[in-house]
């Protein structure tokens, strides 16, 4: 006895107006419309989304957990990207 | 509703063994009780114990469906029979979160479900008990879904992201599995003597089962023995099931109190000294007897979740019979 193996899909919800969409979980399902409506089944039965996405689980293209110091490594040095990186003189505001 | 690693003394499966092989990464963020995420590096025993755990807890919400589902069409009420359809969709809801989660680790639902059919894996031996009259609906909520709340609440923090993230969800929503439980029973305990002997019985049945939910004794000369130590290494489980057990019954004899109920245990007692409550000793043979298939309803619930299973096979093959024509148009 076997099963088909229905494409698997990655599920976004956004949960009220204003907000992104945030991803919450995958399902099964055999098309995008069928996948729609399941998540909002699985995902949504306590008024959790306004709006929702489904993805292809096989479309996203993932960095690579192994080479996660070498991939993030170029903003390291660079912490005068951050406000807290400037010497402000003692009573200047608004900046 | 329901998540723990045990099985029958003399089950074929010997206990994980790390081997050495735990990658530096791996241990690094266990020392900083970060989560592991599916594309990290994780030892082969620690990613075959998860995928089993996970496997038989997403099992049994989905079994767990069938002792309830026994009792929505002799709902009470119109209002009882609402909840309690909402509450059997939220254990296929629970089901699903937990397949989507063991799939994190390469598996496919598809085999799990095949695994299940097969007898591979197990699901909570707690669905092997019938429900015999609706004040059942009351004690599953009260008792099975209350032990499964405090199993599952420290699986928040599991170390496996996808396992904790799932439990995070399923535990916000078993909190109202617990209270109309709790109300059932309450109702029916203030209601005409004959109501009031239904709640009582089905507290009498369903108290014993409870407690074994939560595994075999694991601590003082039973700390050797089982998982528990390897799974608590590996930040799977935090409290061994003795603490567990401990905490379910000193949250649950007030709530007896409240409901006007007797706990079928005569040496259960309040301990000063420890403040805890005593309890009775455990009869575990029972529990081992029904994880091997020998429960009341071992067959019937395995007979229906595969006669479901077959049953919906036409619907999948049309699904994706409509799936496929439509394929072509959607590219183009």
């Amino acid at each position: 006895m076997s099963t088909p193996r229905e494409p698997l899909w990655e599920v976004f919800v956004r949960s009220r107006r204003g907000l992104n969409h945030v991803h919450v979980g995958s399902l099964h399902a055999p098309d995008a419309a069928m996948a729609l409506r399941n998540a909002r089944d699985v995902y949504t039965r306590r008024q959790e989304g306004v709006s929702l996405w489904v993805v292809p689980a096989t479309a996203i293209t993932a960095s690579s957990p192994e080479e996660r110091d070498a991939f993030f490594d170029p903003a390291a040095d660079k912490i005068y990207r951050h406000p807290t990186f400037y010497d402000v003189p003692e009573g200047v505001e608004h900046l | 509703m329901y998540g723990n690693d045990f099985t029958a003394p003399d089950g074929l499966r010997p206990a994980p063994d790390a081997g050495g092989d735990e990658p530096a990464s791996f241990l690094a963020v266990l020392a900083d009780g970060g989560r592991i995420e599916p594309r990290d590096e994780m030892p082969e025993a620690y990613r075959r114990s998860l995928v089993r755990q996970i496997a038989q807890h997403a099992h049994s919400e989905i079994i767990g469906m069938q002792p309830e589902g026994n009792w929505i069409a002799r709902a009470p009420s119109l209002r009882r029979k609402g909840i309690l359809m909402a509450k059997v969709q939220d254990e296929a809801g629970h089901g699903l979160y937990l397949y989507a989660a063991a799939e994190t680790l390469g598996v496919d639902r598809a085999d799990l479900l095949d695994q299940l059919h097969d007898g591979r894996q197990k699901y909570s031996s707690i669905f092997n008990y019938p429900t015999l009259t609706w004040a059942d609906m009351g004690a599953i909520g009260w008792l099975v879904d209350g032990a499964a709340i405090v199993n599952q609440v420290p699986l928040c923090r599991c170390s496996f992201g996808p396992y904790a993230r799932a439990m995070v969800r399923v535990c916000k929503e078993e909190s109202f599995h617990q209270r109309q439980g709790f109300e059932i029973l309450h109702t029916l305990s203030h209601g005409t003597p004959a109501q009031r002997a239904m709640a009582q019985d089905a507290v009498d049945r369903y108290w014993w089962p409870s407690l074994m939910m939560f595994g075999p004794s694991d601590t003082g000369p039973d700390a050797a023995t089982g998982h528990t130590a390897q799974s608590m290494a590996w930040g799977i489980k935090r409290f061994s099931n003795d603490e567990l057990r401990q905490r379910f019954i000193d949250m649950t004899v007030p709530q007896a109190e409240a409901l006007g109920l007797t706990l079928p245990d005569p040496e259960l007692r309040w301990n000063d000294e420890r403040g805890h409550y005593d309890h009775g000793p455990i009869d575990f043979t029972e529990l081992f007897d029904v994880i091997k298939g020998n429960g009341p309803c071992n067959q019937e619930r395995m007979a229906h979740r595969v006669g479901a299973h077959e049953d919906g096979a036409w619907v999948r093959e049309a699904a994706e019979a409509y799936a496929a024509k439509r394929a072509p148009e959607a590219v183009a």
